[in-house]
């Protein structure tokens, strides 16, 4: 690399119209709702920039602070849900052949490449009460009716007649559609560092008398803290910020943080609260990345141990 | 099936993807990933209006897709703008990587922390930012096409650029400085290199930062939403107003378009730096 004294006006032709670009097109733009966030509404389209703190405040009441807890509780559960699904995936992935693993890996990502809002509606059609699983469900429970009628309990005398589940606009159908969406996040990760353990220490655990589940346990787990707590941050950051899917999958107590905020620019028209709600949504995305930073650093100092 | 066909082999005690109950949970995982997409895809030729149960084969829907007007507007739009997009992040993204793969500059750290802001900030405190952005400037509406879809292709470009510095970036991580010394010994002036060294070197970079931008500028809901007007509708926005309102078969026919459009964009970015990565590596 060099310094960019030595060829000043190549550096600057190159560096300008990228920064023009960003400073202008997303830097002011940011700044702008930064400044909102410490305004008041004075109007209808009336906002003061009056430097106080009443955004922040309100931000701090009772029905916030609930919507804050339940955007983290719900990434929370999808991160959980996420890990639960994705380690024996990575660990089969790691452990298949060369060939397969490419095109696990391929197949992993590829939904990745699939546009957000069509996968979410993908999953309307399979969870409404007339979709995929409640047909599939109904068709169960007749046949299992039939098949009780020649011991004559039939006539839905013991299992009722079917009533289709309620699986969408309730925050279990947003939990589904986060893990949908974010499964990739989780598997990457989690590959990449099951690639680099050593295998050796698992054959010695084996050997040495523990089992599967003790190995798993006692050592994978450990060795691949560093990409675990890599994927549950690169998992949870989108989880928490998802505007889409509690949108179109959620009900109306389903409301996570993206979507008070986006209600508060479009119809309730309270441009500075929406504006100190989305500051602390990125201060919250901030936090968990430098996290992450801390991590994948001790996960290097590990390495050269 | 592969998954209970018996391996005439002894089963290692780390053979773990041949153990049964592992290659349930991935096979398990590979249709809860799949099942959606292509039941989507396949009931976009199911001739009933109830989605659930198959009537038979139809190409009905598509030919209503081809013949709703609005539809085909909103695919234009995205189509416009994913191409005036991927144009101005290409090059943007190229000058990117060009400055921070080549210079040592102070606040270097910083300025590489504001490029990755874009990627890593919810989208929808951007898409927001966006929306009283253009609201503060009084951006002018009801300007003739194309000129309309200039808000929504200036902020896609600005979120998409970074993600194409970096592809390209990664690119020029292998190229041989000394190349282009060389050629600076030999008397090229600095832009010359710059375009018979350095790009030619790129390219393999640039075709997929820029196939990159295509596809998540055409991809893209949530930004867009923010800073299209009534007269500005795209691609997803327009399925998304259709999604909101039902489930139909006409639905399903625009998003499997897309679907397969997003896909060939994507094979061909893969193959591409997969035959560049080949010729990288028998070339060494």
């Amino acid at each position: 690399m060099e310094n960019w004294k030595n060829s000043v006006r190549t550096f600057w032709t190159a560096i300008v119209p990228p920064t023009f670009w960003l400073v202008t097109f997303f830097i002011i733009p940011l700044s702008l709702i930064w400044l909102y966030s410490f305004s008041t509404k004075t109007g209808v389209v009336d906002i003061t920039l009056d430097w106080n703190l009443q955004q922040y405040m309100r931000a701090l009441e009772p029905v916030y602070l609930g919507i804050f807890w339940k955007s983290i509780w719900m990434a929370a559960a999808t991160t959980f849900v996420c890990l639960v699904i994705s380690f024996p995936v990575a660990i089969a992935i790691v452990f298949a052949k060369p060939t397969m693993r490419m095109w696990l890996l391929l197949l992993v990502i590829l939904p990745f490449w699939t546009n957000l809002l069509i996968r979410t509606y993908a999953l309307i059609a399979v969870l409404r009460t007339n979709g995929f699983v409640n047909w599939g469900l109904e068709w169960l429970v007749d046949h299992a009716d039939w098949a009780l009628s020649f011991i004559g309990l039939g006539d839905n005398m013991l299992i009722g007649p079917f009533t289709p589940l309620q699986l969408l606009y309730n925050n279990t159908a947003v939990v589904i559609g986060l893990v949908y969406v974010h499964l990739p996040f989780m598997v990457l990760p989690l590959y990449a560092a099951l690639d680099r353990l050593d295998r050796s220490y698992l054959e010695a655990s084996l050997d040495l008398g523990a089992g599967h589940t003790r190995t798993f346990f006692s050592i994978v787990v450990p060795l691949a803290l560093p990409g675990i707590a890599s994927g549950v941050v690169i998992t949870f950051i989108p989880a928490m910020g998802s505007y889409l899917t509690p949108d179109l999958l959620g009900g109306t107590d389903s409301y996570m943080i993206a979507n008070v905020i986006a209600s508060q620019f479009k119809q309730a028209n309270n441009w500075p609260f929406g504006a100190a709600l989305s500051f602390l949504l990125m201060y919250a995305t901030f936090f968990a990345l430098a996290l992450r930073a801390v991590l994948m650093r001790k996960e290097g100092r590990g390495d050269k141990r | 099936m592969r998954l209970f066909r018996r391996n005439p082999d002894p089963m290692g005690p780390l053979d773990y993807a041949r153990r049964f109950w592992l290659r349930a949970i991935v096979t398990l995982t590979l249709v809860f990933l799949y099942a959606p997409i292509i039941g989507l895809m396949a009931f976009s030729f199911n001739d009933s209006r109830r989605n659930v149960v198959w009537r038979g084969f139809t190409t009905d829907y598509y030919v209503r897709f081809f013949n709703n007007d609005s539809l085909m507007l909103a695919f234009g739009n995205s189509l416009t703008i994913a191409l005036m997009t991927t144009v101005v992040a290409t090059i943007l993204g190229a000058l990117t990587a060009y400055v921070l793969w080549r210079y040592r500059f102070p606040g270097k750290a910083i300025y590489e922390g504001g490029m990755a802001l874009p990627i890593v900030i919810p989208e929808i405190c951007m898409g927001v930012a966006m929306m009283v952005f253009f609201a503060r400037l009084g951006w002018p509406v009801g300007l003739p096409w194309p000129i309309n879809l200039g808000s929504i292709t200036i902020a896609h470009i600005a979120f998409a650029f970074p993600f194409a510095a970096i592809v390209i970036r990664a690119r020029l991580e292998n190229f041989n400085r000394e190349l282009a010394e060389c050629a600076r010994d030999l008397g090229a002036s600095e832009y010359r290199v710059f375009r018979d060294i350095v790009v030619p070197h790129m390219k393999p970079g640039l075709i997929a930062g820029a196939l990159l931008a295509f596809t998540l500028s055409l991809d893209d809901f949530v930004i867009t939403f923010f800073t299209a007007g009534p007269d500005t509708v795209t691609f997803p926005v327009k399925i998304y107003s259709m999604v909101r309102f039902s489930v139909t078969p006409e639905v399903n026919a625009a998003s499997t378009i897309l679907i397969l459009l997003t896909l060939v964009v994507t094979t061909i970015a893969l193959w591409l730096q997969n035959r560049n990565n080949m010729i990288g590596k028998s070339a060494h």
